[in-house]
Order: structure tokens, then sequence, then C-alpha cells
């Protein structure tokens, strides 16, 4: 076997060093009655070749040589610089295991706090951990965080944060003793702050919001900040679109920073690994979950960085830690890493503002035959267009032209039945918009001329 | 150096500053292509929304970033370095074919919510990876959604959770042993659980009678590492599985140490409810510097229910699709469908394998560990005689009395070209040296490995404080860890 650096003479000199005469040997604590005396029914063995044919047959099914996405909600399509996969290819970050021996591990050691640094940076916060599994459990172990800070139970949810993110909450939420209330968005799309005065108690632990929420508007986050902080609840804050910091303003307010760093530099790989990630204010660091790299000096004076502050850890302090969280995204974050300084100060801004600039061209252009909803919100580079026609049948016709259309929302939310969540980033060309448009247009068209169609008939 | 190791020298190694004390306005490393759609005035779109200060992000240039992170990776260890003898982690290796069919176009672009019939390819290999796991691990149903080890502990006990509340008897206690990795208490915390201890036995293994004690209609779970973090497998393990099941328990299995077992035996045989993969230790995808990880729970059949939303199936028309119809489910644990891209490679390694490079993996695995038992035994302590499967555990007491503890002897190991072991853990071995090799080893690394460590327990012999003072060879010595937590700097921020 090729992974295997041993010949069989290797192996019989092994064998007669420790004293045995067979490898069966080895196995006698397992009683007789489990071994297994059979091969694994899996597929017999593969040479290199065989497997990456058999890997690009599946690379094909999955969309290979599709033109253009328009699909967002959590996941996005931006451009990885080639530096990224040269870099996190070298076996030294690629093979190594977590830092805990920091002497051996100073390379990781370094760029995760340099990684912890720049997320500080782009989320206003005060400090940032190693990384979280993804977005989702980020927003979740940041709500559990505020309620071991705040010492209270209950948690008032926006219903425009991401449905599986709020789903990933509600699973952790049922045996945590911890009562949800979800808010439901106004016309603008936003949280309506008449209902989270009335919803925020002396019960409240915290407020989760998305910003740019699920339907891509931006919420007030100064104005929600207020009326939780009046209460003494805390503010949580969810992000899952990074590249939008580089045109939003941070939620500077906000006691916790959930964010999903996959549009910096990870691929779309059908929805992970990904890199979530917490960021806070420095006096609550002691409740934040997750691994922490920091800065200190070896014993010639010298700077270096160690793990830190692990007394809030599992392997510390078992059934007592902040969390249970041990394996991280670390590599993922090593990409947002160089992500981030690839684009650095300058560049991230301009990706934002092209992102922002194509998504208002795409819904200027959709708006001129369908209905966009939330119209009076800002919004960064997602829109929801309402159809009349079933949004899956319009998607359906522009599969056939290598497009995927926007994600039909009935599936979350069952009253926007027509509606779509449109996205657009630097990768989306206007060519692909225009078509796209047009493909709206003729829905538009064919709907008004035969109001008979069956729009659900097509859809399937 | 008592003797001068073959395995490593010394060479230079470039220092490095932080990124952000290279930065420098206007320097840049990026281009974007011309904007094919009007430009907007962003302070009209956004208003008060509009950002005007990005903060101190960098502004450097290619090569700069080149040189910055290849430097930095020098300063590390690595599998691909050498052995990495980490005990229940499994740092075997990592193939690289496995990163490149990870990175074809339709995969690695392969957006989660297209629509099914373009993501055939993708969710063939949720279905392929998901068949050969359950043949591996003789069990029912399987959920590829957790994201690493502890995120399959977790899951795990939400179906346990779900399991007996749904027959009307919420139960309220995990038991543990009390040489179980931490995730275990911690996860059965964060799902409401108490904890209770149970207490190993003089072999190493779980007290049959202790547990037969503590059994009672208040546990809901017995958590079981098998092999345990001793590396011992767990003899009585029909035993214990009967008594949990008597009384209504269940038996979850921890299978960090899986790597002992594939294609020589199955949990599923054995007894298990349900149990956790590690796909980053077990099936080779790379620790990345400590993650990403992947965690599938696998479960018998009367557990199936409530598998996380949603779960693969075959349709009708013989395509697949994701069926969130799973009223009786405990919801989702995280976004979309887990860990993909450590599937592929997962896969990828089943595939180079098959049935018989498996089964030599883990007879090699099993091989390597005993061959390090034996060549130890003289020099440090084994409390534990039962026999190893794929890790043995020793102790310090024969050097402690020179005042040399296991964290000394791995710093020192470092200056021998090799990663230390796994130190301190499990806690029911005190200064304990566990060490894993994996399968990965030739018995050329496996001497030098040995040789290393015996000239360590003569140099502590001889030389204590040179010892103590370990490593001599890194780019900076023993790190300041205290004064870190007493004054934490977690970020840089510039001077002034």
């Amino acid at each position: 076997m090729r992974y295997l650096p041993k010949s069989p003479a290797d192996r019989r000199a092994m064998l007669n060093s420790i004293g045995v005469r067979s490898i069966d040997d080895l196995f006698a604590p397992i009683p007789a009655e489990y071994r297994l005396n059979r091969d694994l029914k899996v597929p017999r063995q593969m040479a290199e070749a065989e497997i990456v044919d058999w890997f690009r047959e599946r690379s094909r099914e999955t969309g290979a040589d599709y033109a253009a996405t328009f699909l967002g909600a959590g996941a996005y399509y931006h451009y990885r610089p080639v530096i990224i996969d040269a870099l996190i290819s070298r076996g030294e970050f690629l093979t190594a295991y977590t830092p805990y021996q920091a002497e051996v591990s100073q390379g990781t050691l370094q760029a995760i706090f340099e990684f912890q640094t720049m997320i500080s940076e782009l989320t206003g916060m005060e400090v940032a951990n190693a990384s979280m599994y993804d977005g989702s459990t980020a927003a979740t172990e940041a709500v559990m965080m505020a309620a071991r800070l705040s010492r209270r139970h209950s948690v008032v949810v926006a219903r425009s944060v991401h449905p599986e993110y709020r789903e990933v909450l509600s699973t952790y939420a049922a045996h945590q003793n911890m009562p949800l209330v979800t808010l439901p968005y106004s016309e603008s799309g936003q949280l309506d702050l008449k209902d989270l005065e009335r919803a925020i108690t002396e019960q409240t632990a915290c407020v989760l919001i998305q910003s740019p929420n699920f339907f891509g508007t931006i919420e007030d986050v100064a104005a929600v900040a207020e009326l939780a902080h009046r209460k003494g609840a805390l503010l949580v804050v969810a992000i899952a679109e990074a590249v939008s910091l580089g045109i939003l303003e941070p939620p500077r307010p906000a006691d916790i920073v959930a964010l999903e760093a996959q549009s910096f530099g990870v691929p779309l790989g059908f929805g992970g690994p990904y890199c979530g990630v917490i960021a806070t204010r420095f006096e609550y660091v002691r409740q934040m979950p997750g691994r922490l790299v920091g800065q200190t000096t070896d014993r010639k004076g010298k700077r270096g960085f160690v793990l830190t502050l692990a007394t809030r850890e599992q392997h510390i302090r078992r059934e007592k830690a902040t969390s249970n969280i041990c394996t991280n995204q670390a590599l993922m974050a090593l990409m947002a890493t160089i992500f981030m300084t690839v684009y650095g100060k300058a560049g991230l801004r301009e990706l934002a503002k092209q992102n922002l600039a194509k998504a208002a061209y795409a819904a200027e252009q959709c708006g001129k035959y369908a209905k966009v909803l939330f119209p009076n919100a800002p919004r960064f580079h997602e829109f929801v267009v309402e159809t009349s026609e079933d949004p899956r049948a319009i998607n359906n016709r522009m599969l056939g032209h290598k497009i995927v259309g926007g994600l039909p929302l009935k599936k979350f939310y069952p009253e926007l039945g027509h509606a779509a969540l449109w996205c657009c980033t630097e990768m989306t060309t206007r060519t692909a918009i225009d078509t796209a448009a047009g493909f709206i247009a003729e829905s538009e068209r064919s709907v008004k001329s035969a109001p008979e169609a069956d729009a659900e008939e097509v859809a399937r | 150096m008592k003797h001068p190791t073959p395995k490593a020298t010394r060479h230079v190694s470039r220092n490095e500053g932080l990124i952000f004390e290279k930065s420098s306005p206007g320097k840049m490393a990026w281009k974007l292509p011309p904007l094919d759609v009007p430009d907007v005035d962003a302070q009209k779109l956004l208003g008060a929304s509009r950002r005007t200060d990005l903060g101190n992000l960098p502004e450097v240039s290619g090569i700069e970033i080149i040189r910055h992170f290849t430097r930095l990776s020098t300063w590390n260890y690595a599998i691909d370095l050498g052995m990495y003898p980490l005990g229940s982690c499994t740092m075997k290796y990592n193939p690289r074919v496995n990163e490149m069919v990870a990175r074809l176009d339709g995969l690695a672009n392969a957006h989660p919510y297209q629509p099914e019939k373009v993501s055939q390819g993708a969710l063939r290999i949720l279905k392929t990876l998901s068949e050969c796991l359950l043949e591996i691990t003789g069990m029912e149903a399987i959920t590829l959604q957790p994201a690493a080890g502890a995120h399959g502990e977790l899951t795990g006990l939400l179906m346990v959770r779900a399991h007996h509340q749904a027959k009307g008897d919420p139960r309220k206690k995990i038991l543990i042993p009390d040489s179980a990795h931490g995730t275990n208490p911690a996860t059965a915390a964060t799902v409401g659980y108490a904890v209770e201890n149970l207490k190993s036995n003089a072999q190493g293994m779980v007290d049959v009678a202790a547990l037969s004690a503590q059994m009672n209609e208040e546990v809901a779970a017995l958590m079981l590492t098998n092999p345990n973090t001793l590396g011992i497998f767990e003899q009585e393990i029909h035993k214990i599985a009967d008594i949990m099941h008597a009384k209504g328990g269940l038996l979850y299995m921890d299978g960090a140490n899986m790597n002992a077992l594939v294609g020589k035996v199955r949990p599923g045989d054995f007894g298990v409810d349900l149990m956790h993969l590690n796909l980053h230790k077990t099936f080779s995808t790379p620790h990345g510097g400590g993650g990403p990880g992947s965690g599938p729970v696998a479960v018998q059949q009367f557990l199936e229910p409530f598998l996380p939303r949603p779960v693969v199936i075959a349709k009708p028309d013989g395509t697949l699709g994701f069926d969130y119809d799973r009223p009786r489910s405990v919801g989702r644990v995280r976004s979309f469908y887990g860990n993909f891209g450590m599937f592929v490679r997962a896969l990828a390694y089943i595939f180079a394998n098959g049935p018989d490079g498996l089964r030599q993996t883990t007879e090699d695995a099993v091989l390597n560990a005993n061959y390090i038992r034996q060549g130890l035994e003289a020099a440090y302590d084994l409390p534990y005689p039962t026999p190893s499967m794929h890790e043995v555990v020793f102790s310090d007491k024969l050097q402690a009395k020179q005042g040399v503890r296991t964290m000394d002897i791995a710093k020192r190991l470092i200056d021998y070209g090799f990663h230390p072991y796994t130190t301190a853990f499990p806690l029911i071995v005190p200064g304990a040296l566990m060490i894993e090799p994996s399968e990965s080893e030739s018995r050329e690394e496996l001497d030098f490995f040995i040789e290393a460590m015996r000239s360590i327990a003569e140099e502590v012999e001889e030389d204590p404080e040179m010892v103590l003072a370990a490593p001599h060879t890194t780019r900076v010595s023993r790190l300041d860890e205290v004064a870190a937590a007493r004054n934490p700097v977690l970020r840089w921020k510039p001077k002034g």
C-alpha cells in the first residue's frame, strides 16, 4: 500500500523484536467474537489516476461548467487570489497540529495573532478569537457567552437573521433553558424598533441581529444597541458577509460580533469548511469560547506567541469550560489572513465598492420588470425580488443557460413565496446580470399575457 | 547532546516581524478588473452606514506576502517534516491527491444552495462516504454535519437526549471515565447533563463492578473512548454494553482512536449505540494547524429519526437529494451540510486504501506503537502493563527523581528533530508521556525516535539542568505562558 513506509521484511523484524509471532497477536485484546474476519465492503484500492477521474466526474455533475451564480445567503462567491493556495499548501502550515508546543509552532501562532488583529480592526472590536466552526456556531456560541456575561437567559432574535443560524441557535438553546423570542422584519426589511423595545425585558440576556441581514438590508445597529443596553441586555451582531466590512461601518456599539469570514478567500466548497470567528470587548475575553493566541517573551526576552487563557477551555476546565470546542478552523483563518493581507486597507474598500455597484445595477435592472422588496433601507450586495411567477420556474429556465438564479425564499419564509434573494459580487458580470434580468422580464411578460399558466407546474 | 542526532541539524532561521510592521501606505498586492457597471456613490447609497476608516489593515506587496508567510511556515514543525507522535491525535500522512481533488472546480466552487440537479456529484460524494463509514463502523445511519470531534459529541448527546425524551424518560447524567478527553465532560454540560466520573481499574480499563454500581435509571449514556486514552482496548466491552442497555442507558463511543480498529473490528458489532469519527485523525484530512476537522456521527437504526437535518436520500427517479422533513430531528448543528471539503479528502483516502489497505494501515499503526513500547520500556516507567493498541502511555516517574518532568522531556525531544508527544494526559497517569506514532512512520524513523528518547533518559541522569532548559535549538526558547495569561496581549496595536 503506497502510503505505508514498510517492507514485509521490516514488519517481520519489528514483530520479532516485540516478541510476537504474528500481527494478530497484537490484536488479541479484542474479544475474538468481535474481530472482523472478512474484508470491509468498501471500493477496492484505486490508483491515483482512478481517484482523480472519479472526482472529476463528480465535479462535472456539480456544475463545474456553470457560467454565473446569483446565490449568496451566507455563502459567497468571491475571487480567491492564487497566492492563498500557494501558501496554505505548504506542508508546514497544512500538516501541523494545533500549536500547543509553542517553540515549534511560531509560524501558526504568529499568523493567528495577525488574524486576531485584523479581525479586531475590521469588526471594530477589541479582541477576536482564533476561529469557530462557522458563522452559525459562532453566532450561537456568542449568544451563550452573552448569557454567561449577563447572567440572564432569554434571547431576542430578529427573524432576519440567517434561518440556518437561527436553527442552530434553537438546537443549542433547547438544552440551556434559553427561551428565544423571534421578532418579525418590518416593511423596510429591518428589525422594527418598537417591536424590539417591547420584547426586551429584565430577563433578556442579549439581542441577536444580523447586518447586513439575510435580506441584504443593513440594520440600524446603533439604535438596536441603545434599546438593548438601556435594559441591561447585550447586543450580538452576526455578520455573514465579511466583505461588507470594507465599506460598511462595523457594529462598534455591539458587545459581541459573530463573523463568518468565508468570503475572505475560503472556497464555497458546497458549504464548508468555513471560518467563523467571535470578536468582543476586552473586558469580556474570559467568557469567550475558543482558542486565543497571546504575545509573550521567551527566556532571553525575545518576542514570541503562545496559546493563552486556556483556563476557559475544555482540556483544562472540562465540564466548567466556556465551550466544548477543541479543533477549530485554523487553516481557513490562515486563508482569511492572507486574503486580508492581499487586499489590505485600500483593496478591501474597492472590492466592497464593486460589490455594492454590481448589486445596485442588478437591483435596478430587475426592478424594471419585477418588484424589489424592502426598497427604503440601505443594502450591501443582496436584494429580494418578487416576481409574478414562482421564482423556481424562472430559475429552471435560466439553468438551461448555465446561470443559477437567486435563492427562492419560500423554504425559509413561506410568506415570501414568490420572492428570491439575489446576490452580486465582483465576480458577477454585467452580461450575466442583463441576461438574468431578461429572464425576469420575459417571465413577467408571459404571465401577464397568459394569466392561466400554472407556475407551480413548471416549477416541478 | 548525548549522542549527535541523525535527525536534525541547525540551520539559518529567518527573522520576520509582524505583517503590520511591514505596511506602508500605497503598497498593494491587488488589482480589480475594471467595473463593468455604472459606479455608485457609496455615501448616497449607504449614508451613515458608510465606513470611512478601515483601521490598521496592512498595505504590502505580493512578494512581501509570499516571503512573510513562507518565513513563518519555516518556524513550524509538521508531519511533512517528520514524526509527530501526539497521542490520540493520529498525526498521519496527508496525501496530496486529496488536496488536488478537493480543489476541482465543480467541488470547490459549488454553492450549498445550488439546485439539487446541479449538485448530484457533491451529493454522490456525501452518499458514498456515508456508506463507507457505515461499513467501517458497523453502524446503520450517519450524519456528516458536525464540524469536528467535539461537535460530533454534541450531536451524539443531543440524539441521546432526544431518544430518552421520546420515551418519556428524560435522564440527567452522563458517565465519563476518568481517562476521557476534556471535550467529553464539556459536551455533556453543553447539552445540559450532569457529569459523573467513572474510575478506571488497575489495568487501565473501565471498572466493570464500579460501572454496575453507578449505572441506574438516571444515567442517559456512557461516553467511552475505545481504545481508551491509554491505548488500551476495553476488553470487557460486551459487559459494559450489557450493563448500560439493561438499565436503558446508551453506549456512546468517542471514535478519536478509531485508527486502532478500522478493518479489524467494528464498534457496531460490539454494542455501541452511537459514535463519532474524526476525519482529521483516522481518515487523513490535514490538521491545518488546528482545523478544520470533521466529526460524522454514526448511529444504530433506532436513533436514525433523530439525526440532524437534512439527510441525503435517493429519490424515486434515482437522483439524490436532501430530506428536510424530519419532524423528530434534533435540528441543525451548523449551517449547510458540514465540512464538505473534508468529506472529499476522506473519501479519496478510503479509495486509495481499499479494504486491504485500510486493514494494513491499522495493523501498522498498532505494530508501530508496540515497537516503541518495547524500545522504551527499559528507560521509562510504564504505569499500565496491559497490552497497547495504537498508542502507548509512559510516565515520568523515573525522571521525576531528577526533577525532570514530562514537559521537559518533550521539549528536549524537539532538539532531536521530533515534535513532542502529548504531555500530561490522560489525567489518570501523573506525568504522562502519551505516544501515538500512527502507521506513517518507517522503521528507520521509529528507531531514531527510540534512540532519541533513550538518549534523553540518559541526559536526565547526567545533566538534568540541560534537559530542564530545553529546547536549545529553536528560534525561541521556552515562552513565558504565565505572563501571557496574566497580562494578555491578544492583538497588535500601532505605537503611539
